[in-house]
């Protein structure tokens, strides 16, 4: 199994700790990882995405343009990535400032609204694992105790006081994302 | 004990620096780069080896503490990007000159000048025909994983010394910035005894040590030029590292090092899902390069495509070692643009396969 997964959104919004929380979840469950940052002059609001690749074989190329999963957090992002994604692969996106939603009928389309659960969370912070959790939720690559370990290992030790909220936040990611387009299976 | 951890390039380096039983770390920052100073600062190695971490006034202050720290025959290593790894060439040159080991990281970047801070190979002429001025050449080594970031500054330090010569790992943006696993190696304890020929304070029981690169008798200067080629043939006979990937079979052969070789992992498998037998061919020392094997399967291949994020210069050693046996033709993207694994496979298919 290789997942080659782009997450993409605006600077600020968690985007690379995301990646890095996923990245670090492959590695407690023994699987190669990789995460190759957009770096660049980015500043927050600026636009921030990561390429993470999850394999049970050694990884080849760390850079690639087409992906299993495509996680789009903003319309600049949507307007670049959606053609990317591989036929039959998904794309996961946050419905908060999309005003072009996707069009392709050979990918499967997920809806997490993360930004406005955030809100109601009253945590901006959790956001992204939010997104995390409702990915998960649609392609289970790793075990929900091996995110927990990811978190941990990912956040500096004065922050583990809130692992619990963050895990929280990737549970009800996993009850809020919906379908919005499956295509027919052959 | 040997630790697995989930690190950036630049973090491998500084961490894997400190375990190697490094002496002191001299450098100035800049991007993208400059988390392998940050690291060591946050890491105080000072507190867990003794190892000195000091941020110079300049990228030529750097090397010539690297200098001053080499001729007293400690594990010294520094580490910048491109231009700044070209302020280091006049001291580079004079370790070169009193043959001093120590061990110079240069992740690059986009060039010439000030450039772009994304990734590029285009200083690999700078770094495997001596760079500075004079008849040297570095030991270049080339990573292309964040495991190997980790292992080659060891290994970095174990050539410099056996061989007396500055090495440099030639690496850029792309690894210095990628997050992977590593396994870190144990703390090696840092060196109680010193080399003889290191300027630790002369005893009365042997004559003084003197570390210098200057010889105005020419008939010196050339027997040290003669000697010091001898060394450099001798790395050309021991020291040539390489990895081969599907060549057994491959009718067309893809050469490129460090980002550009994990990638062109890659194309050769899409390419061989397409009916095309490639191989890959990926030099790790860039000096001494691996012309022996290039040589033997130039004679098997159809067509060799070199890739790098350059306007074609290793190409022109491929070429050399090819001796004209087969056609040598180069792509590559510039100014911090990555090829993609598919743009490998087309430009694959436009050169041979018309």
């Amino acid at each position: 199994m290789t997942e080659e997964i782009i997450i993409a959104g605006f600077g600020g919004q968690g985007v690379l700790s995301m990646g890095k929380i996923l990245a670090y979840s492959g590695i407690m469950q023994d699987q190669e990882v990789s995460w190759m940052p957009s770096y660049g002059p980015e500043m927050r609001g600026g636009t921030a995405n990561v390429t993470v690749i999850l394999s049970d074989e050694p990884i080849s190329s760390p850079i690639i343009n087409r992906f299993d999963t495509a996680i789009i957090l903003n319309q600049q992002s949507m307007d670049k990535f959606e053609g990317s994604v591989k036929a039959g692969g998904l794309l996961l996106y946050d419905g908060n400032g999309i005003t072009r939603h996707p069009e392709r009928k050979d990918i499967r389309v997920y809806r997490v609204d993360a930004a406005e659960e955030a809100a109601k969370m009253e945590s901006a912070r959790i956001f992204n694992m939010i997104v995390l959790g409702g990915f998960l939720k649609v392609k289970p690559l790793v075990k929900i105790e091996n995110v927990r370990k990811g978190i941990a290992e990912s956040l500096p030790e004065r922050h583990h006081g809130l692992i619990p909220l963050n895990e929280k936040a990737v549970l009800r990611g996993m009850e809020i994302v919906k379908q919005v387009f499956e295509p027919e299976t052959k | 004990m040997k630790e697995l951890k989930l690190m950036k390039g630049n973090e491998a380096i500084a961490e894997a620096a400190i375990r190697a039983g490094a002496d002191a770390y001299f450098g100035y920052p800049i991007t993208p780069q400059s988390e392998i100073l940050e690291y060591l600062m946050a890491e105080k190695p000072h507190e867990r080896t003794g190892m000195v971490v000091l941020q110079a006034e300049s990228e030529i202050a750097a090397i010539n503490m690297v200098y001053g720290g080499a001729a007293c025959g400690r594990k010294v290593i520094t580490s910048s990007s491109s231009p700044g790894i070209s302020l280091k060439q006049e001291g580079l040159s004079y370790i070169a000159g009193s043959e001093l080991p120590c061990v110079v990281v240069n992740v690059v970047r986009g060039g010439p000048g000030l450039g772009t801070i994304q990734p590029a190979q285009s200083d690999y002429f700078q770094a495997v025909k001596g760079g500075g001025h004079g008849d040297y050449r570095l030991i270049v080594l080339a990573p292309q994983s964040v495991q190997e970031m980790a292992d080659f500054v060891d290994l970095g330090f174990e050539l410099a010394f056996k061989y007396r010569n500055p090495l440099m790992i030639l690496t850029d943006g792309a690894l210095g910035q990628m997050m992977e696993k590593v396994w870190l190696q144990e703390q090696k304890p840092r060196m109680k005894t010193f080399p003889e020929w290191a300027t630790t304070g002369k005893t009365p029981d042997r004559e003084r040590n003197i570390i210098t690169s200057l010889d105005l008798d020419s008939a010196e200067q050339e027997k040290f030029n003669m000697k010091i080629q001898e060394k450099y043939r001798k790395m050309e006979a021991e020291e040539v590292r390489f990895e081969t990937t599907d060549t057994e079979d491959a009718e067309y052969l893809l050469v490129a090092y460090g980002t550009s070789a994990r990638i062109c992992q890659k194309s050769v498998r899409l390419a061989r899902d397409k009916g095309i037998k490639a191989g890959l061919l990926r030099p790790v020392t860039l000096f001494p390069f691996p012309k022996k094997i290039l040589s033997e399967l130039a004679g098997k291949v159809r067509g060799i495509l070199t890739v790098e994020m350059s306007t074609g210069q290793m190409v022109e050693d491929v070429r050399l070692a090819v001796e004209g046996k087969v056609q040598v033709e180069h792509y590559g993207r510039m100014g911090g643009i990555i090829p993609s694994p598919e743009d490998i496979v087309d430009a694959l298919g436009k050169n041979f396969l018309k």
